[in-house]
């Protein structure tokens, strides 16, 4: 193995492929989602308790810190479910080509996007 | 280190929770956007019901193993030093595991 080659390793230095950056996206968005799984856990938990433990989480959300992390929580879903759909469809066989990878990588970051400003508005309107 | 001692196994147990997963996920965001004002007993009904309850304790068996597939791939890929790789890969399996526990409890405690 040649040991002096040339090593470009500083991923800022490289303009990623689109497809690529949905598939980093994807770990991310799937690591987020697993490290936000204890708040899940936690938010069923005080909901089914009584109902003033549903009325607590309820008034939690009026609080900036936990819409951040709920906000986080529905874009790193809303994302990961997407781009893993789409991965789901190319081990079907649909939408392997490179034109349709990059048009599908595209609509993932587009809807996710979009789902996830639909459901900021949604958090404001509960809140409100 | 992998779930069953063959990727191929891994692959598909990765796709199968994802389908399951993803169907409960829209479900659930489904149930919540239908009610205008979601209340306590509609939540807690919908709770109540065994159908929900095995559905929900699957959910979190798949999340367990699906997220055990997808760390194990970043460990490999990211941690080199095996020492923190295995160290790492023990404290997700318990953690895991703790959740379905946890979740055992929110569900029938």
């Amino acid at each position: 193995m040649q040991t002096k080659r040339p090593r470009n390793i500083n991923p800022l230095s490289i303009s990623l492929p689109i497809g690529a950056l949905v598939s980093i996206t994807h770990r991310l968005s799937g690591i987020l989602v697993f490290l936000l799984i204890p708040f899940f856990l936690w938010a069923l938990q005080i909901s089914l308790v009584s109902p003033e433990g549903f009325n607590v989480l309820k008034d939690y959300l009026q609080s900036p810190l936990y819409k951040i992390v709920v906000i986080l929580a529905a874009a790193g879903l809303a994302f990961h479910l997407l781009a893993g759909l789409r991965h789901l469809l190319m081990d079907l066989h649909i939408g392997e080509s490179l034109t349709a990878g990059r048009l599908s990588a595209r609509l993932v970051i587009l809807l996710s996007l979009l789902l996830t400003i639909y459901f900021v508005y949604k958090l404001g309107s509960v809140a409100l | 280190m992998s779930l069953g001692g063959t990727g191929l196994r891994d692959w598909l147990v990765q796709r199968y929770t994802a389908v399951f997963l993803g169907i409960y996920t829209l479900f659930l965001v489904g149930f919540v956007l239908m009610h205008n004002e979601l209340t306590y007993e509609d939540w807690l009904a919908l709770f109540a019901s065994p159908f929900m309850q095995i559905c929900t304790l699957f959910a979190l068996v798949c999340v367990a193993f699906h997220a055990w597939v997808g760390l194990w791939t970043v460990l490999t890929d990211y941690v080199k030093p095996l020492f923190l790789r295995y160290l790492l890969e023990g404290v997700i399996i318990f953690t895991l595991f703790g959740y379905v526990v946890w979740g055992i409890f929110v569900l029938w405690g």
